[in-house]
C-alpha cells in the first residue's frame, strides 16, 4: 500500500515571519567599528530591498522536508524512465565527492598543489577512452546534451580546417534519436537531417543512403537506439559515411545495455559522449548536474592535426620532464571552452569511485544484467494483450518501448493514464509518448539496478491497470489517487492568462498588475 | 567474477537469480542477448578484462575508501580561510543545514519531474529558487537553472540572435576569460561575432564614448559583467549602457554575482532585458571548477519569454483545484520541439538551483544582506590596509566588491609561490589569463570566511614578503 505524504506545505514566502535562520548578525562588528558605515555611490546603490522570506532554521529544515518527502528518487523505488538510466547512486561515491578536500579546491588553484586529484581525473580519461574503445577524452561538458553540443563543434571544426564547411551543412539523425540530437546539430550551425526508422528497428538503410551526400557534415547515432535496439547495420554505416567523409557520432545516453560487450570505438565511432549521469552510477539531482565527457578517435584532420586537437575543452598529460600531472586547455585549432573551468569534477569524481568499485568484470555485469532485466521484463509482458511491443520480436538492451495503443484503442485509456496508475501503487513511471515513432509509448529501462521482485510486481501492476481499464475506462482518469496531489492541471499552467513562473508574477497577476503574454 | 551473492549493485546478478530469468527468457547464456551485434566487434570477456579500467578488478569499499583517500590526501587543501582567490568562484561558508538538505535522497537520487504528482515537493523546491531569484535580482521569469554562468551567457547570446536576427554583441573587453571563451563557441558556428568596448583602466569603469562609437545598427546585444570577475569593479555607468543599447534597439544583458545585489542596482533596476549569473556563491562549493549554478532570467514580455532556454517550473491546480506545480512553456524545449527548440539543454543544474533555495532561505533577507557587507567590509579593509604599505594600485580605483587588482610591482607568481608555501592561497595572476594584465598584477579576493585575524595574517606576510 502507497501513500505519499500529502503535506499542505505552504509557499517559503508564506512562512516568512522575520525570524533569523543561520546566524550571520555579528560578522561585520568589528570591521564597521574599524571602517564606519558602508559607502556606496547613491546613484549605484539598490532602491529596493527583494523581498526574500525570514524564516528560523527549524523551520526551514522541516519545510525542505517536507517537500523532500513530496518527492520521489531511486532511493524512493524503482524509476524506469527510459534513456534515463535511473540506476541506484551508491553512497560511497557520495562520500567522497561531497568531501570538503574537493570542495575547498579552487578552479584555479596551482596544478602542482593538486597533484592527487589530477591523477585521479587522468586515470579517469584513460578509463573512459578504454570502456569506449577511443583514443583520448575530454572530462569538460557539463551535461549529455553539452557533449554533444562539443561534438558537433569538433565536426564543424574539422570541415573548417578541411576548408569543406561551406558544403557539408547537414547532420543525419535518425527520427528515433532523442530531442537534443537535432537541438544540438542546430545550436552547432547545421541543418538536422531526419532518417526514419525501418519496420525492424534499424534505421531505415535505403533512406539513409538517399539522404547521404556530399553535404553530410556527420552522423550522430545512438546505439542502442531508445527502442533498445541495437543498429544492426552499423558497420555499413560506418563505410559509407566515412567514405563521403563525414564523421560519425556515439550518443551515449543509452551505453548501459552495451557496456563490456561491444566499444563505440570498434563500430567505427569517431566522437562519442558518456552520461556519467546515468551510465556511471552519479545522481540526477532532480535534473542536474550532469557530466558529458567526450572521447575521440586518433583522427586525422589534416597533415600534423588529429581530432585531438580540436576538442573544445581541457585534457590532463603527465609531463614528463617535470613529473608531474598537467592540465592542456584548448589550443588554436579547438573552437574554445563549453562551460567555465575544468568540468563537473564532483560528478567525475563520483564516477572514478564507481568505476574502482567494479571495475571491468563490474562493469560489463552492469550491462549484461540490465540486458536481462529489459528482456525478462519483455517476457513477463507478452502475456497482456493491452500492451504491444511494436518493432518486432528482437531482444532488447538496456530499455524495451512498450506501446498501450491496444488498450487505448479498446478502452480510451492513455499512456498518460496508465502511468498514473503506476505512481498510485508507488511506482514511478517510464518515460511516455517518447519516442515520438511509437504510439502511446511506454519507454522502459529498468538499469541493472532493480530487483527481480520489483519487475515482476511492475508487470503485474500494467496487467492490473489493463482490467481496471476494461472494467471501468473511467477510473483510470481519476488517478493518481495515493500521491500528494491529483492529476496536474497543465492547461491552466500553461495558460497566457494563469500562467506563475514566479512568486512574484503570481502577486502581481493577483493585483492585476500583469499584462497577459501572447 | 568471483561473486556468488552478486553484487551489491547489481541485485539480479545473483548466479542463481540470473539462471532463473535466462531460463523465463528462453535463452542458454546472456550472450545469446547480443545475437544482433556483428561478432567481430563483439568484444571478448578476457580482451575487456585485460583494459586498463580502474584496478582492474572490483574493490570492495575498504579498498575504494584507500585509493580515494589517496587521491584526495595528496593535494595541498586549504581552508577557506585561507584562500584569497575569486574570479569567479569564491571560497564561502557552506551552513550544515544547506548540506544536510543537499543530500536528502528524495531529492539527489530524483529525476527531472516528467511525473509531476509524485514530485511536487520537489518542483515547489524549484519554483521557490526561481522566485527567490527573481526578487534577488528584480526580473520576473527566472528558470530552474543552466549549466554554469558562461554557459548562460551563451546562450543569452544565442537567444538575442533569435530575437534580434543575427549580428554582434558587444561586450566588455574585462570579461571572465572563461566566460568569453564560452560566449565564442557558442557564437562563432552562427557568424556571431562578439566586439569588445574599452575599459578606462584607471577608474575600472566602462568606456561611454567607445561604446557608442562601436554602437553600429547591427548590434544585437550588449553585455555587462557586473561585477566585472576579474577586477571587482562594480560599473556606475551600468545604467547609461543599458539606456545606450536601448536606443539602439539591441537587448540588454546583465551577468551577475547574486550577492553584490543586496547592495547594488539589480538587473532589474537596471532595466536588463536578460539577467545571468554565478550561483556559485550560494551554499555551493569550489569543487575545481563544477558543478555550478547558471543563473538565467527575464523581463514579464513575450518575446523574451517565449524564446528563453531551459526548464521553468510553475505553480497551478491539481483536478481538485489545490495548489500543484508543473513544468511550463515546455514547448520551446528540445524533448517537443526537437530542432525547433531554443536550446538543446536538459540536464541542468537542478540540485544545486535547490540548494540555492536552502541557503538563501536559511540566511533571509538580513543574513544574505549581512553576507553581502561582510564581502564588500573585507574587501575594503584589505584594500585600504595594503595601499597604506604603498600596494595600491593606479589603475582600477573605482567601486568595488570582493576581489580587487593590486600591483605588486614585481612578478605576482613569484609572490603567490611563496605564499603557497606558508599555506596561503592568494589570488590570481592576471597575465596568465588576460592580454590586458602584467606580470606583476594579482586579483585578490575576499569573502565573508575571512575574519580580521586571517586578513591581517595575510597582509603581514604580503609585507615581508615585499
Amino acid at each position: 500500500m502507497f501513500r505519499q505524504a500529502k503535506w499542505d506545505e505552504p509557499n517559503i514566502y508564506e512562512l516568512s515571519n522575520g525570524r533569523e535562520g543561520v546566524r550571520f548578525s555579528h560578522i561585520n562588528d568589528t570591521f564597521r567599528d574599524i571602517m564606519g558605515e558602508i559607502s556606496i555611490d547613491a546613484n549605484m546603490k539598490r532602491e529596493k530591498d527583494p523581498q526574500l522570506p525570514e524564516v528560523s532554521e527549524v523551520e526551514v529544515i522541516r519545510h525542505y522536508t517536507r517537500l523532500s518527502e513530496m518527492s520521489y528518487g531511486v532511493d524512493n523505488g524503482p524509476v524506469p524512465l527510459g534513456s534515463c538510466t535511473m540506476k541506484y547512486n551508491p553512497r560511497v561515491a557520495l562520500k567522497y565527492s561531497s568531501d570538503d578536500r574537493l570542495a575547498f579546491i579552487h578552479p584555479l588553484q596551482p596544478e602542482e598543489s593538486i597533484q592527487g586529484l589530477l591523477k585521479a581525473l587522468y586515470d579517469l580519461q584513460t578509463w573512459l577512452a578504454e570502456i569506449t574503445g577511443m583514443d583520448y577524452c575530454t572530462l569538460h561538458p557539463a551535461a549529455g546534451a553539452q557533449g554533444e553540443l562539443t561534438g558537433i563543434l569538433t565536426i564543424r571544426k574539422y570541415h573548417e580546417i578541411k576548408d569543406q564547411i561551406g558544403v557539408k551543412d547537414e547532420i543525419l539523425i535518425p527520427d528515433s534519436a532523442h530531442g537534443t540530437n537535432p537541438a544540438s546539430a542546430i545550436m552547432g550551425g547545421f541543418k538536422a537531417i531526419e532518417i526514419p526508422t525501418a519496420d525492424d528497428g534499424n534505421i531505415d538503410f535505403d533512406a539513409f543512403l538517399a539522404a547521404l551526400s556530399e553535404r553530410t557534415a556527420g552522423f550522430m547515432i545512438t546505439n542502442p537506439n531508445t527502442l533498445g535496439l541495437f543498429e544492426e547495420r552499423i558497420l555499413d554505416i560506418e563505410e559509407n559515411v566515412h567514405e563521403k567523409d563525414g564523421l560519425l557520432y556515439y550518443d551515449g545516453a543509452n551505453l548501459n545495455g552495451i557496456l563490456g560487450k561491444v566499444r563505440p570505438g570498434d563500430m567505427g565511432f569517431d566522437i562519442a559522449h558518456l552520461n556519467l549521469h546515468k551510465t556511471f552510477s552519479s545522481p540526477h539531482g532532480g535534473g542536474g548536474p550532469g557530466s558529458g565527457p567526450i572521447c575521440v578517435k586518433n583522427r586525422k584532420v589534416v597533415d600534423g592535426i588529429t581530432l585531438k586537437d580540436l576538442i573544445p575543452g581541457p585534457m590532463i598529460y603527465y609531463d614528463e620532464t617535470e613529473g608531474i600531472y598537467k592540465i592542456k586547455w584548448p589550443g588554436r585549432y579547438s573552437p574554445g571552452l563549453l562551460k567555465a573551468f575544468f568540468g563537473n569534477v564532483q560528478q567525475l569524481l563520483w564516477t572514478y569511485v564507481y568505476i574502482l568499485s567494479l571495475g571491468p568484470q563490474g562493469l560489463k555485469e552492469t550491462g549484461e544484467v540490465s540486458v536481462i532485466n529489459t528482456n525478462y521484463f519483455v517476457k513477463l509482458m507478452e502475456k497482456y494483450r493491452g500492451y504491444s511491443i511494436p518493432y518486432g520480436r528482437r531482444f532488447r538492451k538496456h530499455e524495451v518501448v512498450l506501446s498501450s495503443e491496444p488498450l487505448h484503442e479498446e478502452t480510451g485509456v492513455t499512456a498518460e493514464d496508465v502511468s498514473k496508475g503506476l505512481l498510485d501503487v508507488g511506482f514511478h513511471a517510464p518515460t511516455i509518448y517518447f519516442p515520438l515513432i511509437v504510439k502511446e509509448a511506454l519507454m522502459t529501462e529498468f538499469t541493472e539496478g532493480e530487483t527481480k521482485e520489483n519487475i515482476e510486481r511492475y508487470a503485474k501492476r500494467l496487467g492490473e491497470i489493463e482490467d481496471i481499464a476494461r472494467k471501468d475506462p473511467e477510473e483510470p482518469k481519476k488517478w493518481p489517487k495515493n500521491t500528494s496531489v491529483g492529476r496536474v492541471n497543465m492547461v491552466k499552467a500553461n495558460h497566457p492568462k494563469t500562467l506563475i513562473p514566479t512568486w512574484r508574477i503570481k502577486i502581481l497577476r493577483e493585483k492585476g498588475l500583469i499584462k497577459t503574454l501572447r | 567474477m568471483a561473486i556468488d551473492m552478486g553484487h551489491a549493485w547489481i541485485p539480479n546478478s545473483k548466479e542463481e537469480i540470473k539462471r532463473e530469468m535466462l531460463d523465463f527468457i528462453g535463452v542458454k547464456g546472456v550472450l545469446d542477448l547480443y545475437n544482433d551485434v556483428p561478432e567481430e566487434i563483439l568484444i571478448s570477456e578476457d580482451k575487456w578484462n585485460s583494459l586498463n579500467i580502474g584496478m582492474k578488478r572490483p574493490l570492495d569499499e575498504i579498498e575504494v575508501s584507500e585509493v580515494v583517500e589517496d587521491a584526495l590526501n595528496k593535494n595541498i587543501v586549504f581552508q577557506p580561510r585561507k584562500q584569497f582567490i575569486g574570479g569567479g568562484a569564491w571560497p564561502h561558508y557552506i551552513p550544515a543545514s544547506v548540506r544536510y538538505l543537499a543530500e536528502r535522497g528524495e531529492f539527489l537520487t530524483a529525476y527531472t519531474p516528467y511525473q509531476a504528482e509524485i514530485n511536487q515537493g520537489l518542483m515547489q523546491t524549484l519554483f521557490e529558487y526561481q522566485s527567490m531569484m527573481a526578487d534577488l535580482l528584480d526580473m520576473d521569469v527566472v528558470n530552474s537553472s543552466m549549466y554554469d554562468m558562461a554557459s548562460s551567457l551563451g546562450e543569452a547570446i544565442l537567444m538575442a540572435a533569435r530575437i534580434k536576427k543575427k549580428g554582434k554583441v558587444l561586450v566588455p573587453e574585462v570579461t571572465n576569460p572563461f566566460h568569453l571563451s564560452v560566449a565564442g563557441s557558442y557564437s562563432a558556428p552562427h557568424g556571431i561575432q562578439l566586439k569588445k568596448y574599452k575599459i578606462d583602466k584607471r577608474t575600472g569603469y566602462l568606456d561611454i564614448e567607445d561604446v557608442k562609437n562601436k554602437m553600429d545598427n547591427d548590434i544585437i546585444a550588449v553585455y555587462l559583467e557586473y561585477p566585472y570577475q576579474f577586477t571587482g569593479i562594480v560599473d556606475i555607468n551600468a545604467k547609461a549602457l543599458g539606456e545606450i543599447a536601448h536606443e539602439k534597439q539591441a537587448l540588454f544583458i546583465v551577468g551577475v554575482n547574486p550577492v553584490s545585489l543586496m547592495l547594488y542596482k539589480p538587473p532589474g533596476e537596471l532595466d536588463a532585458d536578460i539577467a545571468i549569473g554565478e550561483g556559485q556563491p550560494l551554499g555551493l562549493g569550489l569543487n575545481f571548477g563544477g558543478p555550478y549554478l547558471g543563473i538565467f532570467a527575464t523581463k514579464w514580455k513575450n518575446e523574451l519569454v517565449r524564446q528563453m532556454p531551459g526548464r521553468i517550473i510553475g505553480l497551478t491546480e491539481d483536478s481538485k483545484s489545490s495548489d500543484a506545480y508543473a513544468m511550463i512553456l515546455q514547448t520551446r524545449e528540445q524533448h517537443i520541439r526537437r530542432s525547433k527548440a531554443t536550446s538543446n539543454i536538459t540536464t541542468n543544474s537542478s540540485l544545486n538551483a535547490m540548494i540555492a533555495a536552502f541557503y538563501i532561505a536559511l540566511l533571509g533577507r538580513k543574513g544574505l544582506r549581512d553576507v553581502a557587507e561582510a564581502i564588500w567590509y573585507r574587501s575594503h579593509y584589505a584594500s585600504r590596509e595594503l595601499k597604506k604599505i604603498g600596494l595600491g594600485s593606479p589603475l582600477f580605483t573605482g567601486e568595488f566588491f570582493g576581489d580587487f587588482v593590486v600591483d605588486f610591482k614585481k612578478d605576482f607568481k613569484e609572490i603567490r609561490k611563496g605564499m603557497l608555501k606558508q599555506g596561503i592561497l592568494l589570488g590570481i595572476p592576471l597575465a596568465d589569463y588576460v592580454e590586458w594584465a602584467t606580470d606583476s598584477w594579482g586579483l585578490l579576493s575576499f569573502t565573508e570566511v575571512h575574519h580580521k585575524g586571517d586578513i591581517d595574517f595575510v597582509l603581514n606576510k604580503i609585507r615581508e614578503f615585499m
